[in-house]
């Protein structure tokens, strides 16, 4: 009944309006957002100690007692995918963090001062790592330095570097080219302080979109990790890991295999589908297009 | 053309430099030394000081990488510690279960994933589409380990249809062999065949939008025609380079895989070597997988030429 056009919809609140509209953004924030919860409750209840041993149970399929059923020790595998779900979060977590933190300022700078020689420098070192394979790598940084949660978000860390410093760079080389910027200029404002003040916040809706990319692609590369025993290591449980142990009892007990199998394609599922929804909403050159 | 190949070339020889460094280099800062790391701290002295003169540790570190890269140029990898045979050997035996591995399951990878793709963007938005993005888009999630592991209970444990792993090696006859790779091969190309459908289906998409698709049909050809003729061949180029990517992928991916089939692959080595503490196996057949996988990326440059006739010219 009120005349909209009064309103004036602020980009903020019409993004939010787009994501409610779209199933794919609500289906992946939700199954991700039950995971978090998951990973957060795990800190203050499970039903069982993860790390309890109950011999005379081992190995028993699900039921009302034991929801997931229990491992080869009698463990409670619901209460270990719990805590599971903390160790992949947190290791995922922590290394697009070591991304975001390094790769970004590396791709303002390099755009402030775009082709310069240690601009190029920067750019080549970046193709480098690109050109590594990842998992070698990080399979290698785990051998020498010791299987360990904090060596495993380091490995994974490490690549997901020059991912943000590529996409800041080139997403920040064509802002520089627009006129606000100039008037920033202008106004005598340093390369620094446009960086952070002007580029930055432009730049964000494409990032927060590779977040959650790189998350789900974290949270694969330490279960594969974990997977050969160069993850979290005993007794912190952790998916990966609990589909090791899975892999010789798969005849006597398939649920110790699915289960965590399960929960990781679920929660790398759910980051999908919420980046492909954040992408529709955020990224302005696929509404240009749809338009 | 040249130039493209020579720079191209240029920085294939730049990231195999720079890639043997970070090699050399976190091998240089293992705890103690690597002999003392490889035989443990209860090691005898008079061992110690053999494997140290052996590795020789008592060169500063830049004669040894030289020494290190220059045994490489000529394909000495070095002698195993554990295995007291030259590397060389162990990776060439390992590459008979490795190097087929990774083809087979891109060749997997392409022949569903080509079909898949051109299929969901021809009939972009029917029934076909929906069920091919959904299906990726689940493929995308699966950890290849963890589907290895489901399909050795479904197709070993409950069907009885393959063994469970293991290889018998190309002597007992091809299709035996081909056989133990098949599981393996099907595990890792399904996640890797969902990204690839993807790839080739928004590339489409996007040529499937050209003026010259248009003009194209109004040229008189069919759809199909179009397709075939036109957009499939342009949107090869993106395609392309996932190819690559990929196939570097599957060959340096097996390593995990080859641990759930037991095949006696690279991986196996490398992982061996890792617990057997075995620096020597493990840093000559990292480099070397990172030098297959660089290659590769090289080669798929190259292919660029042949797709796209604009690079020749260049």
């Amino acid at each position: 009944m009120s005349d909209t056009t009064l309103f004036v919809i602020s980009p903020r609140a019409a993004a939010l309006r787009a994501a409610l509209r779209s199933p794919s953004f609500i289906a992946g924030a939700a199954i991700t957002a039950l995971f978090l919860v998951i990973a957060l409750l795990s800190f203050v209840w499970t039903p069982y100690d993860y790390a309890a041993q109950d011999i005379p149970n081992k190995l028993k399929t699900l039921s009302a007692a034991h929801w997931f059923g229990t491992d080869q020790y009698g463990r409670d595998v619901f209460s270990q995918i719990l805590v599971g779900a903390r160790t992949s979060l947190a290791v995922a977590l922590i290394a697009v963090s070591v991304g975001l933190g390094l790769g970004v300022p590396l791709g303002l700078w390099a755009a402030a001062i775009r082709g310069s020689l240690l601009d190029e420098i920067i750019m080549r070192l970046n193709d480098l790592v690109f050109a590594f394979p990842a998992l070698l790598i990080a399979v290698l940084i785990t051998a020498v330095f010791g299987p360990s949660a904090t060596n495993a978000v380091i490995a994974i860390g490490i690549f997901n570097i020059p991912v943000f410093a590529r996409l800041t760079r080139a997403a920040a080389l064509s802002l520089w080219t627009r006129d606000f910027i100039l008037a920033a200029r202008v106004a005598g404002k340093g390369k620094a302080r446009i960086s952070v003040e002007h580029i930055l916040p432009n730049i964000l809706n494409t990032l927060v979109v590779q977040i959650t990319i790189q998350f789900s692609l974290g949270i694969l590369a330490e279960a594969a990790l974990a997977y050969v025993g160069l993850g979290a290591q005993p007794p912190t449980p952790s998916w990966g890991k609990m589909l090791a142990d899975s892999q010789t009892l798969i005849a006597l007990a398939p649920h110790m295999a699915i289960i965590p199998g399960l929960c990781i394609v679920l929660t790398v599922l759910g980051l999908n589908l919420m980046g492909d929804g954040l992408r529709d909403i955020l990224d302005p050159r696929l509404q240009r297009s749809r338009r | 053309m040249s130039t493209y190949f020579l720079g191209r070339f240029g920085s294939l020889i730049a990231s195999l430099l720079v890639a043997s460094i970070v090699i050399f280099l976190i091998l240089e800062v293992v705890p103690g030394d690597p002999a003392q790391f490889m035989l443990g701290l209860n090691a005898n002295p008079e061992t110690l000081a053999n494997l140290r003169a052996q590795m020789g540790l008592d060169q500063p570190a830049v004669t040894r990488y030289i020494t290190w890269v220059l045994g490489m140029l000529h394909g000495d990898f070095g002698i195993s510690y554990t295995y007291k045979t030259p590397v060389t050997e162990l990776v060439l035996q390992r590459l008979g279960v490795s190097l087929p591995l990774a083809l087979l399951s891109l060749l997997l990878t392409v022949l569903i994933a080509f079909p898949a793709g051109i299929l969901a963007a021809a009939r972009r938005n029917s029934k076909t589409d929906l069920a091919v993005m959904g299906v990726t888009q689940f493929g995308v999630a699966v950890p290849n380990f963890w589907f290895a592991i489901i399909l050795v209970w479904v197709f070993a444990v409950i069907l009885h249809w393959f063994s469970a792993g293991g290889f018998p090696g190309w002597d007992k006859g091809f299709w035996l062999g081909l056989r133990a790779l098949l599981l393996p091969a099907i595990a890792l190309a399904l996640p890797q065949a969902s990204i690839l459908a993807r790839v080739m289906r928004s590339a489409l998409l996007d040529t499937l939008e050209e003026d010259y698709i248009r003009t194209a049909r109004a040229r008189g050809l069919t759809r199909t025609q179009t397709l075939w003729r036109h957009a499939v061949r342009n949107a090869l180029i993106p395609v392309l380079t996932i190819v690559g990517l990929q196939f570097a992928f599957l060959l340096a991916g097996g390593i995990i895989i080859e641990n759930v089939f037991f095949l006696p692959g690279l991986g196996r080595l490398v992982f061996q070597g890792i617990t057997q503490r075995d620096l020597i196996v493990v840093k000559s057949v990292v480099m070397l997988l990172v030098f297959a996988v660089i290659l590769v990326n090289f080669l798929v440059d190259l292919s660029y030429i042949a797709v796209d006739p604009r690079l020749r010219r260049r």
